[in-house]
């Protein structure tokens, strides 16, 4: 499976975190499934005129690609132009190839938020004027329109996260190379639920203190992050407590907020990322699927039923209070 | 010969978009004007921000500099609001941030930098055969062998700040995870995995072995590891010969600790001096930017939606007293006082980058070690602050690829001013008003080209030798 990679208006950290990929490391677990970047803009040799000549055969159809991979929103800037990204020694924009090249693929690939739905190159005003591929933000339609299929069949695969966790994206090849990935595969925003179907608080360690409402209160302590420090862990997809970053960690396992950052228009919570907003006190935004009068009720039941350790080490950096040794009875 | 103008792009194995214009005379370089073509504007985006969201979004202007813009964002603001971390906060953010920087230069040596000299235009040298079983791109034994270290030392931040890149682990008054005597004992683990790799595979030979080199004559009899591979073809291409930057090097210093830096900040021209950064300017007369050259405390960032024609890039022209300084890892050596970098600093050719980035890896490998025994689980690594409602600040830290600035300003709890200075900024930017070049732009100056040469490979070492991060070059 040919895999051809572009780097449009984004920071390229998608593709540092696809290099953390083990066991095995990621020239090897690509490999060995036959797939192989046709050309990727830091691991592949080819430069200059070498990359311009194989852009050319793939948009004349001389050399086919299966997957196009944008990683990086798409600048439409300045006035609809694209010139805030020319792809550089071709005098084109990245707005005007990714046009030309995606009919050409099987699959069109967006890694990370950025491509996906903006992400963070849109924050602010979005001085670029920047797009993902098939939504602007939560709204469908990018540079794409909503119903853009490539013709394998389905529409712009969004691989979100900022930066996307490497496994999300080598699962999602490998299922493509299979023919097994198919449009029920996706949720309704594009993402593969291989991801999607999990939420950031599924396996949270901090699970404990959330289930009595023990929160911390600045960053450091090791409570709930969700009452007072920002945290969407409950709203967000994405199974980065069950699936590990780099070895052990996870946001939340870093002692700071989940931020959502797999959802469009995380990057303007509208608040500060670290600090939860709250009307008269009670914070704002409901764990998915919570009925609020229930959730309501349950955390004040459970806040006022919360063990000493528990509130304890909630707002300390480190378990002060150990659980109480269970002896057995004899 | 005739002369000629090349376009080369696009310029990949560097991090982000390059794009390099060429005057070709008489089989050389005669003059070159470098491209910085990707916007996105991070500075703009802040104006109006509470002041914290810098920590979150600046961090993303770059997945290779992460934690360096993460730690210049913190610095910033602890500047602004008087903030201190406690001793082993900021021994655990210089953890942090050294694993990055010594991920960066693994990746820099492995990944972009040593691929080319598996290219056929190199067939008939004695050593083609063993650069093209290691350094192959994606399929050599050292790609594999190298992101497997990498993802391994990488372990690290994954147990100190939760993932790579893009942490929130470093903040103004210290860090996010308290590390526990377990997460200690793993970090050691992972470090002497590392340590394995080095010495098996990068240096052949023990790290402090390398560390101890002093001078050009013993460097160049080093025939171990993928290092000798390098210096063999590096003696027999003459890397040594090509690429030389200004002879003026700036360092901010890496890693603040308790009283010092673990690399010295400073200046070099040939005698150490202090920076003064009240003595940085931005030109913009060949970018395409609104406004007057400024201090970055006072600068602002206005893109020139008509891409004027007397300008040729997005990235501004920072200088030091007027003129054009390097940065890097070599840099941060020769200011450091190494003995074998001082004794290259004469000639800041191509070669001479990186193996200032190799007596980095070695030195930043031991100080880690060191870093790593001092972790005190018992301790606090992270103290209360509060946020002004305003205030200004500035945040100096050294990235993988040098010298990098934040200047924030804030009044009644929002940014009103926020600019960066990143290292490729120094390295890569454009001609000032004086029309003096970049470094780069003056390095390239000689650099041979073949008749038949599209993308002259001459070109190609001399600008990864820099390892430019262009994303973090305009943000």
């Amino acid at each position: 499976m040919k895999v051809l990679w572009l780097q449009a208006s984004g920071c390229g950290g998608c593709t540092m975190s696809l290099l953390c990929a083990e066991n095995p490391n990621v020239f090897d677990l690509l490999g060995s499934a036959g797939i192989e970047f046709v050309w990727h803009p830091a691991l592949s040799v080819e430069t200059g005129h070498e990359v311009r000549a194989l852009l050319d055969d793939i948009e004349q159809g001389r050399t086919q690609i299966d997957i196009l991979c944008v990683e990086g929103a798409i600048a439409r800037g300045p006035r609809n132009t694209g010139k805030y990204q020319m792809l550089s020694g071709t005098g084109r924009s990245l707005l005007d190839w990714v046009t030309s090249l995606a009919p050409r693929a099987k699959h069109v690939v967006a890694v990370g938020s950025c491509a996906a739905y903006g992400g963070v190159t849109t924050a602010g005003g979005n001085p670029s004027d920047a797009v993902g591929l098939q939504f602007d933000g939560s709204h469908q339609g990018g540079i794409f329109d909503a119903d853009f299929r490539a013709h394998g069949g389905l529409p712009v695969i969004n691989i979100s996260g900022c930066p996307m966790h490497p496994d999300w994206v080598t699962e999602t090849f490998l299922m493509l190379a299979d023919n097994s990935l198919t449009a029920a595969d996706l949720d309704g925003m594009g993402r593969p639920r291989l991801f999607a179907d999990h939420l950031v608080h599924h396996g949270c360690s901090k699970n404990e203190f959330y289930e009595y409402k023990a929160s911390a209160r600045e960053l450091s302590q090791i409570g709930c992050m969700m009452e007072h420090l920002g945290c969407v862990g409950t709203q967000a997809v994405g199974d980065c407590n069950i699936r590990p970053w780099n070895g052990s960690g996870s946001c939340t396992r870093g002692g700071y907020p989940c931020i959502n950052c797999t959802a469009p228009e995380f990057e303007e919570p509208r608040h500060s990322f670290t600090e939860t907003p709250k009307i008269a006190g009670i914070p704002v935004g409901l764990p998915t699927d919570m009925p609020k009068a229930w959730f309501m009720a349950l955390a004040s039941l459970s806040k006022a039923a919360t063990p000493n350790r528990i509130a304890t080490n909630a707002e300390s950096d480190r378990i002060d209070v150990p659980p109480t040794l269970r002896v057995p009875k004899s | 010969m005739t002369d000629r103008n090349l376009l080369v792009g696009p310029f990949n194995r560097v991090e982000g978009d390059l794009e390099v214009r060429l005057d070709v005379r008489d089989g050389a370089v005669a003059a070159a004007y470098t491209n910085s073509p990707l916007f996105r504007g991070f500075e703009m985006m802040m104006l109006g921000k509470d002041p914290r969201d810098a920590l979150t979004i600046t961090p993303r202007i770059c997945g290779i500099c992460s934690i360096s813009q993460s730690a210049a964002a913190a610095f910033a603001l602890a500047d602004a609001a008087w903030a201190e971390m406690p001793d082993q906060g900021m021994l655990i953010a210089a953890i942090l941030h050294a694993v990055e920087n010594l991920a960066d230069h693994l990746t820099h040596f492995n990944l972009f930098f040593m691929p080319d000299f598996a290219r056929p235009v190199y067939a008939d040298r004695t050593w083609h055969d063993q650069a093209v079983a290691r350094f192959t791109a994606q399929q050599g034994s050292a790609a594999r062998d190298a992101v497997t270290a990498r993802a391994e030392l990488l372990h690290i931040v994954g147990l100190l700040g939760g993932k790579w890149p893009h942490t929130l682990a470093i903040q103004p008054a210290g860090v996010t995870k308290a590390p526990t005597l377990s997460d200690k004992v793993r970090i050691q683990t992972a470090l002497r995995s590392c340590r394995r790799y080095l010495e098996t595979t990068l240096f052949g030979a023990p790290t402090e072995q390398f560390a101890a080199l002093s001078a050009r004559d013993s460097l160049m009899d080093w025939t171990a590891g993928d290092a000798g591979l390098f210096l063999r073809i590096a003696a027999d291409t003459g890397l040594d010969d090509i690429g030389m930057g200004p002879g003026r090097f700036m360092s901010f210093g890496a890693y603040p600790l308790p009283g010092k830096r673990a690399f010295a900040a400073g200046m070099w021209d040939g005698g150490l001096h202090d920076v003064d950064t009240a003595q940085i300017t931005e030109d913009i007369s060949h970018a395409w930017m609104l406004g007057e050259t400024a201090h970055p405390a006072d600068g602002r960032t206005a893109p020139d939606e008509d891409m004027r024609d007397d300008a040729y890039s997005w990235c501004k022209a920072p200088r030091l007293n007027g003129q054009t300084i390097e940065t890097g890892a070599f840099a941060r050596q020769i200011i450091d006082g190494n003995p074998l970098a001082r004794d290259l600093a004469d000639r800041p050719s191509a070669m001479a980058r990186v193996v200032g980035r190799l007596i980095e890896i070695a030195r930043t490998q031991m100080l880690l070690e060191d870093l790593a025994a001092q972790i005190d689980p018992k301790d606090r690594f992270m103290g209360h602050w509060d946020m002004p409602k305003s205030g200004q600040g500035q945040g100096l830290v050294e990235a993988a690829r040098g010298a990098l600035g934040h200047w924030t300003k804030f009044d009644n709890g929002k940014i009103t001013g926020y600019q960066i200075i990143a290292p490729t900024t120094w390295n890569f930017g454009p001609r000032d008003a004086a029309g003096n070049p970049g470094p780069l732009e003056a390095a390239l100056v000689g650099a041979p080209v073949g008749d038949g040469e599209e993308t002259p490979i001459a070109v190609q070492h001399i600008v990864r030798s820099f390892d430019p991060c262009m994303v973090c070059t305009v943000h």
